[in-house]
């Protein structure tokens, strides 16, 4: 049995461990509001853009000189995998469910035959794959000096991933991140986004769009639009990941503060309990002492 | 027919302007053009240069770098930077300039002097220098 200086030590170092998570805690709130803000400011240009580009999509699609980010290369072979994760720990599952979904995508990808290569954003994602598919990597974005994404930091990743495309190393690109459901629910996600992808839902908007000019031809526009295209999502990518980040995070250390002070509880009706015995204890050797007198 | 129409100016990270518009001018690639109520449909990329929007109010000018604009029943700018007027100052500006003359220096050397994409980044570095002459500013930078 522990002595009782053995258990006030315990005591007092799970409750400056409570006061850490609880701290953690209140700064992922303070974070996560600020991230779910900054995504919700960046929709309705993404959805913009995103229609726009749908509709754009849809005239020229079909045409054998549509831009190889809309069409593709023709081929699958060569998949890059973007896996998007946090650069800090102790934030729950964050990391491993987007890591455990990349896992099974490359997986299955290398069943079908397929050679996988991965880039990957977010130091986490970059360790936890390491061991296993260390031999795949193709590249690391660092955001760690990154306090607040901005839309140049989702450029430089586009920039990085359309340099690779022209150089022809991968044909079809699909970025890994979670999306933010709610405070408790990021669900990972998978999507393609080279070549660019469109929701039917958007094919149907464009349908019933006025019929647009434009300026310069079509094609010019889908082309100078495709690459934005690219940097976009990434940015709504990123800044989901950063709110489902956050809310992860809150959410694990709101359950760490809550463990913590269980434990004390625990730890403390052991030592009252063991302080009694040992009163008892002292009582009974005065009492036995002075008897035997 | 009505008088204003609804004009949005949103860049990736935020909304600057959502606003009821008399008139909207617009550097397009192809040439400035002024947007009002009724215009017909057009989708055009932007190149950099001066926003300017007619209220009721007023009129409010942004700097935008580039980025398109769909005009159809309401008019919506995507810029890919937008500062408003009042806020571009030397420092902003002069970060801009540098910008595009990396862009055209690299253009320059990767194309190996194309014509095409030479062309296109020394427009872009004309036009931004442009958009310095027209608000005040002093590009700091010799000329090509």
């Amino acid at each position: 049995m522990p002595s009782l200086k053995d258990l006030k030590t315990r005591i007092s170092s799970v409750k400056s461990t409570r006061k850490i998570t609880k701290a953690m805690q209140m700064v992922a709130a303070a974070k996560l509001r600020r991230a779910q803000d900054a995504a919700e400011m960046a929709r309705p240009y993404s959805e913009r853009f995103n229609a726009v580009l749908g509709s754009l999509a849809a005239s020229v699609g079909g045409s054998p000189t549509a831009p190889k980010l809309l069409s593709g290369t023709g081929k699958d072979d060569v998949q890059l995998l973007v896996v998007m994760t946090a650069e800090r720990g102790l934030c729950g599952g964050f990391n491993s469910s987007i890591v455990k979904a990349a896992r099974a995508a490359i997986a299955k990808l290398k069943a079908e035959g397929k050679t996988v290569k991965i880039l990957t954003v977010g130091k986490k994602g970059r360790e936890q794959l390491a061991r296993e598919y260390g031999s795949l990597f193709v590249g690391h974005v660092d955001l760690s000096e990154v306090k607040k994404i901005g839309y140049a930091d989702a450029q430089s990743i586009a920039k990085n991933l359309l340099d690779r495309f022209d150089e022809g190393e991968f044909d079809v690109a699909t970025i890994f991140y979670a999306k933010f459901e709610t405070v408790i629910s990021q669900v990972p996600t998978a999507q393609q986004i080279i070549p660019a992808e469109f929701d039917a839902a958007e094919g149907d908007d464009a349908g019933a769009s006025p019929l647009y000019e434009y300026e310069p031809g079509e094609e010019a526009i889908l082309a100078d639009l495709l690459p934005r295209g690219v940097s976009t999502q990434i940015f709504s990518a990123l800044l989901e990941n950063a709110a489902s980040e956050q809310g992860a995070r809150m959410s694990a250390m709101d359950n760490a503060t809550r463990n913590a002070g269980e434990m004390i509880d625990k730890l403390t009706i052991e030592y009252n309990r063991s302080r009694q015995a040992v009163i008892t204890n002292e009582l009974i050797e005065i009492i036995s002492g002075a008897e035997a007198l | 027919m009505a008088d204003t129409m609804q004009f949005d100016l949103v860049s990736p990270e935020r909304s600057l302007l959502s606003t009821q518009a008399k008139t909207v001018s617009i550097p397009g690639t192809d040439g400035d053009m002024t947007a009002g109520p009724g215009h017909a449909a057009v989708i055009t990329t932007l190149r950099p240069g001066i926003l300017k929007v007619e209220t009721e109010k007023g009129t409010e000018e942004f700097v935008v770098t580039g980025g398109f604009a769909e005009i159809g029943t309401t008019m919506t700018v995507l810029a890919e930077r937008a500062v408003p007027y009042a806020d571009m100052t030397q420092e902003t500006y002069e970060d801009l300039v540098r910008e595009a003359q990396a862009y055209y220096k690299k253009v320059v050397e990767e194309t190996e002097n194309e014509p095409g994409p030479v062309d296109d980044a020394a427009k872009l570095l004309q036009d931004m220098v442009a958009v310095g002459g027209h608000i005040g500013l002093d590009p700091k930078q010799p000329n090509f």
